[in-house]
C-alpha cells in the first residue's frame, strides 16, 4: 500500500481562542507542485509551521510517509525529507552564502566533531565534495558568484533565493515555500517560478507554494488549495479554483497585501 | 606533495608549532624575573578561558555566566588530587600526575557543563545567565562548606605544577580545538543555532545537541585553565571564583568579538595586562579599569578588532 508523501487529517491549530487552522485535510503526492493561497491572515504559514514541526496540531493528525508528526522536532522532520523557506526571511545572516548551504548540508555529512578535530585526508575530501555540491545549487540560483558574501548582505532577492538553495541542500521531498517571490518584480517572479518547476524536475520532489499572485501561482501549480479564516474552502486544478465562487468571494476586492504576518 | 607526514597538515601543524614552541620557551623560563613569569602564565590561564568561553557565548551565542564556577570544579579537583597523590610519587612521575589531575579536573567540569547545560537549554539569553550565574554561585558556595578543601580558609600547598610551557601548550590546544571545531561543515551548525534557531532546526540542525556539546567543551577547558590557575598560584579560596571572574572572561569574549578566536586572545592579553599596568594607581586602580571596560565597550560594541565581518572566521 502506497501512502501520499504528506497527508493532514483535519489538522487544527488555536492560539487561546483563534483557531488559526481549523480541520484542514490535504494530500500531497511525490513530485506535486502544489499551491496554498489565500487572503492575509488565512493561516498558509501556521499550516507550513505545522507541517514542520514548529507548532505542534491541537487536533487532527499529519502523516509524513505514512508516520504521524505528532511530537517530532523540527530538526527530525527535516532528515525525513521536510523543508522549508520563511516568509520572513530567516537566513544565518553572519554566515557567509556558501557557509548558510554547508550548515543545511550537516545533516547528511559523513563527518561530524571527531573528523573535524581531526583533520584527515578523508575529512578534507569530504569538505570539498560539500564544498561542490553547495556550488553547484548555489550555481542553480545564479548565486555562486556571491558565495563569500555575508548572507545579510545580499539584496532582498538573492536572500530569497538563497534561502531556496539552503532549503534544497537538506535534500528533502518535500519542500514549502512560504511566498518566495514576495518583494519581487514581474520579471524576477516569473523566473523564479521557473526555477522552482527546474527544481521540482530536477531533484524528483514534490514543491508546496504560498504565492499571493494568482497569475503566477495558477500558471503554475498543478493542484491549488485554498484558505480563507483558517479553513479550506476549495481544492482542485487551476481551472476549477478560477471558477469557484468561493474563491472568487473570498479574493474579490481583496487587494494583496504587504503586511508582515506572525511567522515563526 | 610536501615532506611533512600527512597527518601533520594546515591546522595541526600550527598545534604542533605551538606546543613545541611553548616547551622551548619555557626551558628559559628560569630568566624571567618572577613577576613577570606570573603574569605571563595568567596571560596564558585567560587565554584557555575566554576561548572555551567563546564557544559557548561567541560561536553557540548562549550567554553564560558560569565560566567561574566551571573553573573552579577543575581547578579544586585536580588540587585536591595532586595534594593527596604527589607525597606518593617519586619526582619523575609528578608531571604524569599533573596532567592526569588536569584532565581529571576538565572532565568533572565538563560534567558540570552537562549538569547546568541540559536543564537551561530551553531558556534563551538573560534567564540562561541567570542560571548559568546561579550554578557558578551555587559551586562556590558548596566549596566554602567543603571541609576537604579547605572550606573558607582555602585550600594551601598546592605544588607548582604549572610552567609557561603547560600553560601555553594547553592554551594551543585549546585554541586548535575550538577552531577546528567550528571551521568544518559539522561546525557551522554551532553558528547557524546562533544566527537563528528556529531556521537552524528547519534545516535539520539539532540545536540542543549544539549547545550541549558547547557547554561540554566549554566547560571542559574551563575546569583545565582551573588546574593550571590552582598549580600556579598553589592556593585557592572560594573567593577567586566569584562572579566577578566569569564577568571579566565574559568581557574578553565580547571585546574579542563573539566568536573571533583571534580577536578573543588579543583581547585575553590586552585585558589581562590592564590591571598590572594600573598597579601604579593603588586604589583607583579597579575604578580606572572598570572605567575603561566600559568606554571600550560603548566605543567597539562590535569588538576591538573586528577588521573582517565574516563571523566564525575564527
Ligand atoms: N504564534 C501565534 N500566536 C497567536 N496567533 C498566531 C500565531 N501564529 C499565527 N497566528 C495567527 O494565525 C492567523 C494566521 O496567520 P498566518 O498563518 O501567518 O496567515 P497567512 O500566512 O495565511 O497570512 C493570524 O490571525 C495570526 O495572527
Ligand atoms: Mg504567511
Amino acid at each position: 500500500m502506497s501512502h501520499p508523501l504528506l497527508k493532514l487529517d483535519h489538522a487544527t491549530i488555536r492560539f487561546g481562542g483563534l483557531t488559526a487552522v481549523s480541520k484542514f485535510n490535504l494530500e500531497v503526492q511525490p513530485c506535486e507542485l502544489i499551491g496554498l493561497i489565500g487572503p492575509n491572515g488565512a493561516g498558509k504559514t501556521t499550516a507550513f509551521n505545522m507541517i514542520t514541526g514548529v507548532y505542534q496540531a491541537t487536533e487532527g493528525t499529519i502523516h509524513l510517509n505514512g508516520r504521524c508528526i505528532a511530537g517530532v522536532k523540527p530538526h527530525e522532520l527535516t532528515s525525513q525529507g521536510i523543508s522549508r523557506t520563511f516568509q520572513n526571511i530567516r537566513l544565518f545572516g553572519s554566515l557567509s552564502v556558501i557557509d548558510n548551504v554547508r550548515a543545511a548540508m550537516q545533516l547528511h555529512c559523513k563527518h561530524g566533531m571527531s573528523a573535524s578535530l581531526w583533520r584527515g585526508a578523508r575529512f578534507k575530501a569530504h569538505e570539498k565534495e560539500v564544498e561542490n555540491r553547495a556550488l553547484e545549487l548555489l550555481d542553480i540560483f545564479k548565486l555562486a558568484d556571491t558565495r563569500d558574501e555575508e548572507a545579510k548582505s545580499l539584496p532582498y532577492g538573492d536572500q530569497r533565493r538563497l534561502e531556496i538553495v539552503r532549503a534544497l541542500a537538506t535534500k528533502p521531498k518535500l519542500l514549502l515555500l512560504d511566498e518566495p517571490a514576495a518583494g519581487m518584480n514581474p520579471t524576477e517572479k516569473e523566473e523564479l517560478m521557473h526555477l522552482i518547476r527546474f527544481i521540482k524536475d530536477k531533484f524528483q520532489i514534490a514543491v508546496m507554494l504560498v504565492e499571493h499572485d494568482m497569475t503566477v501561482v495558477m500558471g503554475i501549480c498543478e493542484r491549488i488549495a485554498v484558505l480563507e479564516y483558517g479553513v479550506k474552502i476549495a481544492e482542485g486544478t487551476p481551472d476549477q479554483i478560477q471558477r469557484d465562487p468561493k474563491v472568487i468571494a473570498a479574493y474579490l476586492g481583496t487587494e494583496v497585501q504587504k503586511e508582515a504576518p506572525i511567522d515563526a | 606533495m610536501s615532506s611533512s607526514p600527512a597527518f601533520l597538515n594546515g591546522a595541526k601543524r600550527w598545534l604542533l608549532v605551538g606546543i613545541v614552541l611553548a616547551a622551548v620557551v619555557s626551558m628559559f623560563s628560569g630568566q624571567f624575573n618572577r613577576y613577570h613569569l606570573g603574569v605571563i602564565v595568567d596571560i596564558g590561564i585567560n587565554i584557555i578561558l575566554a576561548v572555551s568561553l567563546n564557544l559557548i557565548n561567541g560561536h553557540t551565542g548562549q550567554f553564560s555566566l558560569g565560566h567561574a564556577g566551571f573553573m573552579a570544579v577543575g581547578g579544586y579537583t585536580a588540587a585536591k588530587i595532586s595534594l593527596v597523590v604527589s607525597p606518593m610519587l617519586p619526582p619523575a612521575l609528578q608531571p604524569l600526575l599533573f596532567l592526569g589531575a588536569l584532565i581529571a579536573g576538565g572532565l568533572l567540569a565538563a560534567l558540570a557543563g552537562f549538569g547546568v547545560g541540559v536543564p537551561s537549554l530551553r531558556l534563551k539569553g538573560d534567564y540562561l545567565a541567570i542560571v548559568t550565574l546561579g550554578f557558578g554561585e551555587i559551586i562556590r558556595v558548596i566549596v566554602q562548606n567543603m571541609e576537604a578543601v579547605g572550606a573558607a580558609s582555602g585550600l594551601k600547598g598546592i605544588p607548582k605544577y604549572t610552567t609557561l610551557g603547560w600553560t601555553f601548550g594547553l592554551a594551543a590546544v585549546t585554541i586548535y580545538f575550538v577552531t577546528s571545531l567550528v571551521n568544518s561543515t559539522y561546525g557551522r551548525g554551532f553558528i547557524a543555532v546562533s544566527d537563528d534557531e528556529v531556521a537552524a532546526s528547519s534545516m535539520g540542525i539539532n540545536p540542543v545537541r549544539y549547545k550541549v556539546t558547547a557547554f561540554v567543551t566549554g566547560a571542559f577547558f574551563a575546569g583545565i585553565a582551573g588546574g593550571l590557575y590552582a598549580h600556579h598560584k598553589q592556593f585557592l579560596s572560594p573567593t577567586g571564583f566569584d562572579f566577578l571572574k566569569s564577568i571579566d572572561i565574559v568581557v574578553m569574549v565580547i571585546l574579542g568579538g563573539m566568536g573571533r578566536t583571534a580577536g578573543v586572545v588579543v583581547a585575553a592579553i590586552l585585558l589581562t595586562l590592564l590591571p598590572e599596568v594600573l598597579r601604579q594607581f593603588s586604589e583607583y586602580r579597579m575604578i580606572i579599569y572598570s572605567l575603561l571596560i566600559i568606554i571600550l565597550m560603548m566605543a567597539r560594541p562590535q569588538g576591538l578588532f573586528t577588521w573582517n565581518r565574516k563571523k566564525g572566521a575564527a
